[in-house]
């Protein structure tokens, strides 16, 4: 008997939403179908409508968790189609906003994760780390989200000099707490027993389906455009990429929870840099953008995010393309998902870091007659009562 | 009334809806119920269904798609009940109001009860509107 369970349409929290289509036998998942475009904004018509300037502003708005990888894109199409240079120091802090967002999107996504498995603890633990996260935030930009820094040809603030040695101790006290949450999750045996093996993309399929960001380096594929293709301070700090080659939930856990210690060192070495470097000259002023095309790239915590920009010489441009990585992670569910166990998808879609709200949607309804059989909750319920029967079995308690 | 409005005083149970929003006022109201601000000591529960809910929270600059939706969340949410409008998108549909795809700020389609502007507002800003809106009751 095999049943279809609709997930979505719309869920709160994630940049695009998408409808899913389960149809399941029994507890198995045999196949799986994606709708995209309930979120659509008309964004890239919109931006032909706007100035380059007030571009900057409109595009963070495409999503509000990776809201400064977008505008960083933005102004490197921009200025490759200028071929401008920015000063040092800009390059610097936008490396330095760029990593503060990836340690709070990653910290995000580790609660919610907790949260669907039943750990509600990781969920609150890793929720009270990225508040610190946001008052630096606050103190360099002026707003928790959205920050507004980028700006074309450099950026719009300057850190200075006497808050650094606050931020320093801020990022000395978060790496401490980012090596202990670590530690809690890589360490916890429930954990491996409930979250090994599950989900997984193997590295064959990572780059058949072409998906990016931590999913694809969970998966043992090597890809950073950080490293492979240097933009704003990266080639100029030391760090390294990680990646595990396992491709299940785990292993993308893993490499998220490591990252924050890269993003954290990255920081580091910038705000340093900063210290050394003399103050002033941030941006660069841009008169006029020339006719021409340019492109863009920017590690978002979820991928590589792509934007394309073309000028006909006057102030608004004639065309924006923006790729999101989610866009590309998302069929390979296709891949992940199927032969799993419906107690595990909510943790397998999660698993590429679109947020929880999607599994509060799922309601599970009988094909022949359309009759609910389970909603959100029960799935998470599903999924924390699991947990739980692997505690009692490897007898930890809580 | 007085019989009617004295159990949602005591604990408002919340129902969160996105109507094409960027995320970002959704994680803000989410950040209320983590430790640093922890509205539950309040009784603010944030629930999976909107018919347990005493107020709809939307955000989001209303896409087409999302409006009959949006229109049967309210019907369905029991009433008397609070409609709050987080965010400059769901007040005035703001940096989106040009766009092709988008209807109109949320009290085009649904009566509004508190307006809590900002890109995003923060937590402060909610739980103070929230509380405020009580006040009203």
């Amino acid at each position: 008997m095999s049943y279809t369970v609709p997930i979505g349409p719309y869920h709160p929290l994630l940049e695009e939403p998408e409808f899913f289509t389960l149809k399941v036998e029994g507890e198995r998942v045999v196949d799986m179908d994606i709708r995209i475009g309930y979120n659509h904004r008309g964004i890239e018509r919109l931006a032909q409508t706007k100035t380059w300037e007030q571009d900057t502003f409109l595009i963070e708005r495409v999503c509000g968790i990776c809201s400064t990888s977008h505008p960083i894109a933005y102004v490197n199409a921009v200025e490759d189609l200028l071929e401008l240079e920015i000063p040092e120091r800009a390059k610097y802090i936008r490396s330095i906003v760029g990593e503060l967002e990836r340690l709070h999107s990653h910290l995000l996504w580790v609660g919610l994760a907790g949260h669907f498995i039943g750990y509600n603890t990781v969920f609150m633990w890793a929720w009270k780390y990225r508040e610190p996260i946001l008052d630096v935030f606050e103190r360099i930009t002026g707003n928790r989200n959205h920050y507004a820094m980028m700006k074309i040809g450099g950026v719009r603030r300057d850190i200075l000099k006497e808050d650094i040695p606050d931020f320093l101790a801020a990022m000395d006290e978060l790496a401490r707490q980012n090596e202990m949450l670590t530690k809690a999750v890589i360490d916890d045996p429930v954990l491996h027993a409930r979250l090994k093996g599950v989900g997984v993309l193997s590295k064959k399929d990572a780059i058949e389906y072409a998906v990016l960001g931590p999913t694809a380096r969970g998966s043992g594929y090597d890809i950073d455009v950080r490293r492979d293709s240097p933009y704003a301070a990266y080639d100029l700090v030391d760090w390294n990429v990680i990646v595990f080659p396992e491709g299940d939930v785990f292993a993308k856990a893993a490499v998220r929870l490591l990252e924050n210690a890269e993003s954290i060192k990255i920081i580091q070495q910038c705000l340093r840099c900063l210290q050394e470097l003399p103050e002033g000259d941030f941006s660069v002023p841009v008169d006029q953008i020339p006719p021409g095309e340019g492109i863009g790239h920017g590690e978002a915590p979820r991928g590589e995010v792509f934007h394309y920009v073309r000028s006909d010489g006057s102030n608004y441009p004639i065309r924006h393309k923006i790729r999101a990585p989610t866009f590309q992670n998302l069929p390979s569910f296709k891949a992940s998902c199927i032969g799993e166990t419906v107690a595990d998808v909510a943790l397998i879609t999660a698993s590429i870091d679109p947020c929880y709200c999607c599994t509060e949607r799922m309601i599970a309804v009988d094909a022949d007659n359309g009759k609910k059989l389970l909603d959100g909750q029960d799935l998470i319920r599903l999924c924390q009562e699991k947990t739980e029967r692997m505690r009692k079995r490897i007898k930890v308690s809580t | 009334m007085a019989l009617k409005t004295w159990p949602l005083k005591k604990s408002p149970w919340i129902f969160h809806l996105s109507t094409g929003s960027c995320n970002n006022c959704d994680i803000e109201l989410l950040d209320c119920l983590t430790p640093r601000f922890d509205v539950e000591r309040f009784g603010i529960l944030l629930i999976g269904s909107v018919r347990h809910a005493d107020a709809l929270v939307v955000t989001g600059a209303l896409t087409r798609q999302c409006v009959p939706r949006v229109k049967e969340c309210y019907d369905q949410m029991p009433k008397p009940g609070l409609v709050i409008a987080v965010g400059q998108c769901a007040c005035t549909s703001c940096i989106f109001r040009d766009s092709y795809n988008i209807v109109g700020p949320i009290d085009k389609i649904i009566p509004v009860n508190v307006y809590i502007p900002g890109c995003p507002p923060k937590p402060e800003a909610m739980i103070s509107a929230i509380v405020k809106a009580l006040g009203t009751l």
